[in-house]
């Protein structure tokens, strides 16, 4: 089953993938990671596509993409 | 299962200072996954500019010199010249390639220099804290326009690449944007095609990459993207507009 | 066999640094040095090394920025005004720790000045003229021989050093025509350099860069640069001491001006004034050793210098108030005449008490 993996400490909480994610999985977390900042996350895994457009879009190589 | 996309080997795995949503991160990873296509990553040698960007040398793993601001296609004309089978290539902002570095790209593409300038046009200056930049739009705030830019008192924006292609030494000038997935893509081809032309011996190649700066634009890193789409766009139309060998856009 | 060959003073230069292994410069036309990259444009390409008229001044130093960090021996030459646009670069390649040999034929300043040959650039020569702590050595050379000889010397120094050397001409030594030769054994070859960025094929990659954003970081770099400056000073230092045995009053000067004032020594004995010279060839470090070697019938210093007095200033730092120290000079390219030097001794002379 495709799915994406978050190296959460990388992540800057800037939404690009939020906005980009075709089936709406990502979202801001609560959570404050070890740069400060809000890390985003994957609900509902099943539903990804492995599109790699939230990798795409990511300035920081946040996300790794499998199928 | 495999992994379909990860961080190119090019890339380092060091974090990356730049803002939450600057699309330098992107531009990085773009350049680094066509030194991986290309497999140039150990001939390939990189000029960081002035600017938010002076740390590029950190995020990639080939030899790399830090350059004076404005003069990265000077350093570079000097690397290849010595390099010739080196990949060489200069990453710049519109601070430091449209103001203090004028002189030296276009004479840099005039005397058909085989280098690739990435050119990170984001209409502000990063680094210094969001003064007004050659390529700031009419109207727009910034430091050193607090009104919003003034044409009457300082002037109109400068159009970087349609500049270029006027000069025959340049075999590819391409402007892209990095605000969605799209454009991306058209980015990372653009880039591809540079850095083909420079194996090939083709003379100059410039990509120009439309970018956001959320943290001195004032804006979310989402409401920059829009802004980008809104305002920058119109005032630098994307396209190839020189290739030497014609259609090389993809 | 080498045998003496006429040539232009701009033009042995280029020739000098090709026999060093330069195989790459950059420049820009300004007078009175054209000859140099002239000459370059025609002979760079007989050895396969790499000319380039670059845009500007600024644009020709950071070309050797990029092509010094590449690894290839590089030259620049330039006169005063394009001398200062350099600054900026040259501090960087001190920072980055980049080999390079500068030539500066000194025009008359400031500002647009003229074309004629002056002194005026010593202090932006060896008081940075860019911006931050550092220094490069600096030769100032009386003779086309001598300036060729140091001129390949610069080569091997600025690279056992990393660091860019300066040698200053002046628009007479620029123009003008003696014999030099050119020794066989001194075709050298490039020393390999293991921190150029020549593409990281099978190894770690290199990044040079002359940022260091932590103050500790900083600080230390500073002190590592230090430490090689204080080598230099220890060991680049050179002069030449004329007839200073017996001299009651010492004659200082550099480069054309030394010349003129070893035919003012002559005359000067001949009017049974007892003078010697101090002729420093590097600039810096300053030869300050040669101001402890004074006999003992020595009273009074005499600086000339084609300027309104930069050099002087280096004489009195040495001379420590051991003695006084006097200065005559001309500026504009009005350039003294070895009479005008012995006029001015005889006043030296007069004041001091120092008689037949």
């Amino acid at each position: 089953m495709p799915k994406v993996e978050f190296d959460e400490d990388r992540c800057k909480g800037c939404e690009l993938c939020v906005a980009v994610c075709p089936v709406k999985i990502i979202h801001i977390t609560e959570r404050i990671n070890r740069q400060g900042y809000r890390p985003v996350d994957v609900t509902d895994q099943e539903k990804c596509t492995a599109c790699t457009l939230c990798a795409r879009v990511c300035p920081d190589t946040v996300i790794e993409v499998y199928k | 299962m495999k992994k379909i996309f990860a961080r190119p080997r090019s890339l380092k795995d060091t974090l990356m200072h730049y803002c939450p949503g600057c699309t330098h991160g992107i531009a990085h990873r773009l350049i680094a996954e066509v030194m991986d296509e290309l497999d140039i990553r150990e001939r390939t040698v990189g000029v960081a500019p002035v600017g938010c960007s002076v740390f590029a040398y950190n995020y990639f793993d080939c030899d790399f010199q830090q350059a004076a601001h404005g003069r990265a296609p000077a350093v570079a004309t000097g690397i290849k010249r010595v390099q010739p089978d080196c990949i060489v290539f200069a990453y710049q902002g519109d601070g430091d390639l449209a103001s203090i570095g004028t002189a030296e790209i276009i004479h840099a593409a005039a005397r058909r220099e085989n280098i690739t300038v990435i050119f990170i046009n984001n209409a502000i200056y990063g680094m210094t804290g969001g003064q007004m930049a050659p390529t700031t739009l009419p109207g727009q705030a910034t430091t050193t326009s607090p009104g919003g830019r003034d044409v009457e008192n300082k002037g109109y924006p400068i159009r970087v690449s349609e500049l270029m292609a006027t000069l025959e030494g340049a075999a590819y000038v391409a402007r892209v944007s990095l605000h969605n997935p799209a454009g991306i893509a058209r980015a990372r081809r653009a880039v591809l095609q540079a850095f083909r032309y420079q194996l090939e011996g083709k003379g100059f190649s410039l990509v120009e990459m439309v970018s956001t700066c959320p943290t001195n634009w004032g804006l979310s890193p989402l409401a920059a993207l829009k802004w980008l789409e809104e305002h920058m766009l119109p005032a630098y139309p994307l396209g190839v507009f020189k290739d030497i060998q014609g259609g090389g856009q993809g | 066999m080498s045998e003496p060959i006429l040539m232009k003073g701009n033009e042995a230069i280029a020739e000098a640094a090709i026999r060093a292994g330069c195989r790459f410069f950059a420049g820009y036309p300004i007078t009175p040095q054209n000859e140099l990259p002239e000459y370059m444009s025609r002979r760079m390409p007989e050895v396969g090394g790499v000319f380039l008229q670059a845009e500007s001044e600024v644009a020709a130093i950071n070309m050797l920025y990029g092509a010094s960090g590449a690894g290839a021996r590089c030259l620049t030459s330039s006169s005063s005004p394009g001398i200062s646009l350099k600054q900026e670069g040259i501090s960087y390649m001190c920072g980055a720790e980049l080999p390079a040999v500068i030539i500066n034929i000194v025009r008359g300043g400031p500002g647009l000045g003229n074309i004629q040959p002056a002194q005026s650039d010593y202090f932006q020569a060896t008081r940075g003229g860019g911006h931050g702590d550092y220094r490069t050595v600096v030769y100032g050379p009386a003779s086309l021989q001598e300036m060729v000889e140091l001129v390949m010397e610069a080569f091997d120094v600025a690279d056992r050093y990393r660091n860019p050397v300066m040698v200053l001409g002046d628009g007479i030594l620029g123009q003008m025509m003696e014999p030099v030769v050119f020794a066989d054994d001194q075709v050298r070859e490039p020393q390999p350099k293991p921190w150029a960025t020549t593409g990281a094929r099978g190894r770690e990659r290199r990044v040079l860069s002359s940022i260091y954003l932590e103050p500790e970081d900083l600080d230390h770099h500073n002190w590592k640069l230090e430490a090689k400056y204080e080598q230099m000073r220890q060991k680049e230092a050179r002069y030449e001491l004329v007839q200073m045995e017996d001299a009651e009053l010492c004659l200082v000067a550099y480069g054309t001006t030394a010349r003129i004032c070893r035919t003012a020594l002559e005359k000067a004995r001949s009017a049974g004034l007892k003078v010697g010279m101090i002729r420093p060839i590097t600039l810096w470090p300053f030869p300050v050793k040669a101001f402890g070697e004074a006999g003992a019938n020595l009273r009074a210093y005499l600086v000339v210098e084609m300027s309104t007095g930069q050099m002087v200033e280096d004489v009195r730092l040495a001379v420590n108030g051991a003695r006084p120290v006097a200065f005559y000079g001309k500026t504009g390219g009005a350039v003294m005449l070895p009479q005008q030097v012995v006029d001015a001794l005889q006043d030296l002379a007069a004041r001091e008490g120092v008689g037949r």
